[in-house]
């Protein structure tokens, strides 16, 4: 426990504990989770709050994240620029809202995010291909994960959503509503 | 002003609905604190505070709207309102400037501030604000530091990036230690901590035993593992068969402790009675295997039977009443059964009433919530992606069957044509059985049978189970139903197969078991005259008293509850032989074939003919069902039975297991299994019941052996209860029991139950059609919420200069409340910026709702509650308008 004033001060760790579902031992472990992908990169001390990111091949290869189909769009989601490398400050966000305390609603708000795979705050026919895509490794057959149109007898899996829930204007999903 | 408590009541709730409105937060968060100016103190307080967190979506609207409302500044809005009128909403650029707004609010304020006094004296009705900490001002003080309070509990919840959530939280903090020293009030906050500490706690012990509990459950692994790769219906098998094994581990417990152990441990020990010694004439062949196999033997006289067992009233130190004991279990066997499937029906129908309404928005819900992010082991992570992709397809398969249109009358007709071979096997199947049985009993009469001919009924009927089914089955493919409807036609037509050779079965034994009981009459004489013979006889000395007939001479009966007990054992065993040879030979050995023969064969041996088995679910289910009531029907009879059962179910749970893994593969159209078994449990039931009938008819109407079994010697097994009511229970209850039992008092209880479960049937229905009612309207709701929000869409973009403008006349309806000056002022007309504001306010509220004429007028601070209402009351209007420009591009 000696260790973790050379690395935030006091007022820092109170402020994650604020801001994050951890405690103080839990922030701490992460940061050593954190440091340990990029030992060279990342300093053992951040009173001063060094601008410092661990890039994406690293943090995609985390056990949490490696099996995870959609390991990419959460670290982009997370990521301050959209590219995937991350920063301390995201890292510690990221898994606050993954961890169990996290409330439904903030789940859901990163949730959208994470199944809005082109960013323009819309759920549309491309991103659930995506996400039907990544969901089953490509082993669906293309008619199987295309989007008919709602007439359409056979309505894939992409199809269907936008058929099920509010659709909003054609085929879109749009973020109040699928959240609320 | 704008009141900004108001605003900072809308941030803290919020929560993150929204990042477009991420600016709007700051600035309002930075107004608030900047805000809080003496002078408006009383329109704060009055505001009302709809902050529960679980708000309606309706309700955030408002406070949206607010929100937007208060973002402009007034000296935005004139240009702003100018700028609607000419039909242009631009709401990006008005988002744009919070900054700007803020200053101009900061100014506002200020001269508001100024100006105060003057509209006071023309209110003329509020006192006291000149001086600089009021008690209204600490009270909006107050109300700030708890709103700022909240915001650093709420922090964590918001959806920000760290460095936003890092300032906000430094500013709320400082603004708390600011305020809060002036106020005295830091004292929850320990108590607060303290309670946040023990939630946590609560949620991790929580969790823990969750994890605890699943970790109990045996056989999860197997089993998701099994779902995962061949879809949820196998895997629905694998359930039963896990609840069946813990059923039976219930009742063998049940048996094994309070019939089996007892006898064992305080009962007359081996070759002291007759019905407990192998006769002599059996004695040499007694420990062959071939007899043992049969159940014969040493076996036949042991405590696995119910020949076995001795009529002493009591045994043991503990005076055990054991034909009592014997009864009790036998009933409370069937008693538990009943109550065990009835439970887990019930409880399936609750648990899908509940999940009734998620049916609506199945793909959906497999899209965004189907992978498990958990999930941190590369080879789990495999069997999820085949199981979601699994289920896709099953949900694919679903929606291609809701959705196909065919020729009926084909169809129809090769149903019945289906419906009408199918009959026709049954029957056929049935004399087959018929037949056999009648062989058998001209079998049973001669000596010197073979041990086929000895077993030929036992034989036809497993070969009968085993064909059977794939001939339905073929069959079944004319009728094209769908699969899960198929599932359970295939499932009806095993089980009236099984239950044919079932019944055919049990009335050949309950011949046997009438010519055994004739023959009683003369084998007790029998052995009474031996008896009497062997004491009696003259040629050995009188002095001496003749040592006991040794029991394994004494003449007896053939005891037919052993011979039944028998029968049931003989034919679990050869069964579960019977699915054991044709797993490994029908599944494994093809599977092997195929595999390794595939090299040098001349077709494909993989996609052509042999190719690899399927798991049979509806064969294997009804086998489970049906061994299970032979289980329950011969329990009484051989209480060993059980024991046996469970260990065939263990074994086969993980002989089943390993082949469905090894050797076969996923169905062709994967599907899922109805939500609740509870198909299979309603079979379950009727064989319970079909099998509880045959056990009370001997129970109740044919007299035990006269020589084995704990009810020998009485006249009916039932006596044995008589016997402890009359001779335990002091004699007034015998009195009632005999008083309870008369017929005058059994009727009008059977009448009552009767008249209740009308009633309860009666009002469950009113119940669900209430239910369904509901539901309805509920679509409904829905349906008209989404024509409702396309027309707004479509509205929006006609005539989006007047929503916007009423949304934010209706937001300054508040925002001129405080002012008590603004009526006088409504009549300069718009000379005056802040004039404007109002006028259009009053003029706009006016119109459209009557209510709110009173209100930018001299308000009384002491009417406050009006402004909630109306506001509340505003709201549907609102709404209209704040939808509209709820989804900006950003």
């Amino acid at each position: 426990m000696g260790s973790k004033q050379t690395v935030f001060t006091h007022e820092q760790l109170e402020e994650y504990q604020d801001c994050t579902f951890f405690t103080r031992k839990e922030i701490m472990r992460l940061f050593y989770r954190y440091q340990d992908l990029a030992p060279q990169l990342v300093p053992l001390d951040y009173t001063s709050c060094p601008a410092v990111k661990v890039p994406y091949q690293l943090i995609g290869s985390m056990p949490e994240l490696k099996d995870n189909p959609f390991r990419q769009r959460i670290a982009q989601v997370f990521s301050e620029d959209g590219d995937g490398h991350m920063t301390l400050d995201n890292f510690l966000d990221m898994f606050s809202v993954m961890s169990e305390m996290a409330p439904r609603d903030l789940k859901a708000y990163y949730a959208f995010k994470i199944y809005d795979f082109n960013n323009d705050d819309y759920i549309c026919a491309w991103d659930l291909e995506q996400t039907v895509t990544r969901l089953t490794r490509g082993e669906l057959s293309a008619e199987e994960v295309t989007l008919p149109a709602p007439a359409e007898p056979v309505p894939g899996p992409c199809g269907k959503p936008c058929a099920d829930s509010c659709v909003t204007s054609a085929h879109f999903l749009s973020f109040p509503v699928s959240v609320g | 002003m704008s009141p900004p408590p108001k605003g900072m009541e809308v941030e803290g709730d919020r929560s993150g609905r929204r990042s477009s409105r991420k600016q709007a937060h700051k600035a309002e968060g930075l107004v608030g604190k900047h805000g809080a100016q003496p002078g408006q103190k009383e329109r704060v307080r009055g505001s009302p505070r709809p902050r529960s967190p679980q708000r309606k979506q309706t309700e955030f609207r408002i406070c949206r709207e607010e929100l937007r409302g208060q973002e402009r500044s007034p000296a935005m809005r004139t240009g702003e309102s100018r700028r609607k009128r000419d039909g242009r909403a631009s709401f990006k650029e008005q988002r744009a400037s919070p900054k700007k707004d803020k200053k101009v609010l900061r100014k506002e304020e200020r001269w508001k501030k100024l100006k105060k006094p003057r509209s006071l004296s023309l209110a003329s009705s509020t006192s006291g604000v000149e001086s600089p900490y009021s008690e209204e001002e600490l009270a909006q003080i107050l109300e700030q530091v708890e709103e700022k309070k909240k915001l650093i509990a709420t922090m964590r919840n918001k959806p920000w990036p760290m460095a936003k959530k890092l300032t906000e939280l430094r500013e709320a903090q400082e603004f708390v230690e600011k305020y809060e020293g002036a106020l005295g009030k830091g004292k929850g906050k320990r108590l607060y901590a303290y309670r946040m500490l023990m939630a946590k706690k609560w949620v991790k012990f929580k969790r823990d035993f969750d994890n605890f509990k699943t970790q109990c459950i045996p056989w999860e692994m197997k089993i998701k593992d099994i779902e995962s790769h061949f879809g949820s219906s196998v895997a629905s098998y694998f359930i039963f068969l896990r609840w069946m094994y813990g059923v039976n581990l219930v009742l063998f417990g049940l048996i094994f402790g309070l019939v089996i152990i007892p006898e064992v441990l305080m009962g007359v020990p081996y070759g002291s009675i007759p019905r407990k010694t192998v006769p002599r004439a059996e004695e040499e062949k007694a420990m062959d295997f071939s007899v043992l196999w049969d159940f014969e033997g040493y076996i036949k006289y042991s405590a696995l039977f119910y020949g076995y067992y001795n009529n002493q009233r009591t045994i043991g130190w503990l005076r055990y009443r054991l034909p009592m004991a014997y009864f009790m279990v036998g009933i409370s066997v069937f008693g538990y059964s009943l109550m065990i499937v009835i439970r887990s029906m019930a409880s399936n129908t609750q648990g899908s009433t509940s999940e009734g309404e998620s049916d609506n928005f199945t793909f959906s819900f497999k899209m965004f919530t189907s992978w498990d992010y958990l999930i941190g082991n590369s080879e789990t992570a495999d069997n999820k992606y085949a199981s979601i992709t699994t289920s896709f397809k099953e949900s694919i398969v679903d929606e291609q069957e809701s959705n196909k249109e065919e020729n009926i009358h084909l169809t129809r007709f090769l149903r019945i044509l289906a419906n009408f071979l199918i009959i026709c096997c049954l029957c056929g199947s049935g004399y087959l059985i018929y037949f056999v049985v009648k062989r058998s009993q001209e079998f049973s009469k001669m000596q010197n049978v073979s041990w086929y001919e000895r077993n030929e009924v036992e034989i036809v009927m497993s070969l009968l189970g085993m064909f059977c089914p794939p001939l339905f089955e073929t069959i079944a493919a004319l009728e094209n139903y769908h699969p899960r409807i198929g599932l359970k036609w295939q499932l009806g037509r095993i089980f009236a197969l099984f239950l044919g050779n079932l019944y055919t079965f049990l009335l050949a034994l309950m011949d046997d078991v009438h010519l055994k009981l004739s023959n009683e009459a003369t084998i007790k004489n029998i052995t009474h005259w031996t008896l009497f013979n062997y004491y009696n006889s003259s040629g050995w000395n009188e002095s001496v008293p003749r040592p006991p007939l040794h029991p394994a001479d004494v003449p007896r009966g053939s005891c037919w509850e052993t011979a039944v007990g028998i029968e049931f054992m003989r034919l679990t065993v050869s069964d579960m032989l019977v699915t054991y040879i044709t797993i490994l030979l029908g599944d494994f050995l093809r599977a092997c074939f195929v595999r390794f023969m595939n090299y040098c064969w001349c077709w494909d041996l993989e996609a052509g003919f042999p190719s690899y088995a399927e798991f049979d679910i509806s064969g294997n289910v009804l086998g489970l069902i049906f061994n299970q009531g032979m289980i329950w029907m011969g329990s009484f009879y051989a209480p060993g039975l059980v024991g046996i059962n469970v260990l065939r179910l263990l074994t086969s749970m993980y002989f089943q297991c390993w082949a469905v893994m090894s050797s076969n593969v996923p169905h062709e159209r994967v599907f899922k299994a109805s939500r609740s078994n509870n198909f299979y449990m309603a079979l379950l039931l009727l064989v319970l019941f079909l099998s509880l009938l045959p056990v009370a008819y001997t129970i109740m109407s044919l007299p035990p052996s006269f020589d084995c079994g704990p009810f020998s010697g009485k006249n009916r097994m039932y006596d044995v209860l008589q016997e402890t009511i009359e001779n335990d229970f002091p004699t007034f209850l015998g009195k009632i029991f005999a008083f309870l039992a008369n017929p005058g008092l059994i009727i009008p209880a059977i009448l009552l139950m009767f008249l209740a479960i009308y009633y309860l049937n009666s009002v469950s229905k009113s119940l669900s059609r209430a239910n369904a009612q509901l539901r309805k309207k509920i679509q409904a709701l829905r349906e008209v919420e989404k024509s409702h929000k396309s027309v707004k869409n479509r509205a929006t973009d006609r005539d989006s200069g007047d929503t916007p403008k009423s949304s934010k006349n209706s937001t300054q309806l508040q925002i001129t409340k405080p002012e008590p000056a603004s009526h006088s002022a409504s009549q300069s007309q718009f000379l005056d910026k802040k004039a404007q504001d109002t006028g259009t306010t009053s003029s706009a509220s006016g119109t459209l709702l009557p209510a709110s004429q009173h209100l930018p007028g001299s308000q009384p601070p002491g009417v406050k509650p009006d402004s909630g209402k109306l506001q509340s009351r505003t709201h549907p209007w609102r709404s209209a308008s704040g939808k509209s420009a709820q989804r900006p591009p950003h």
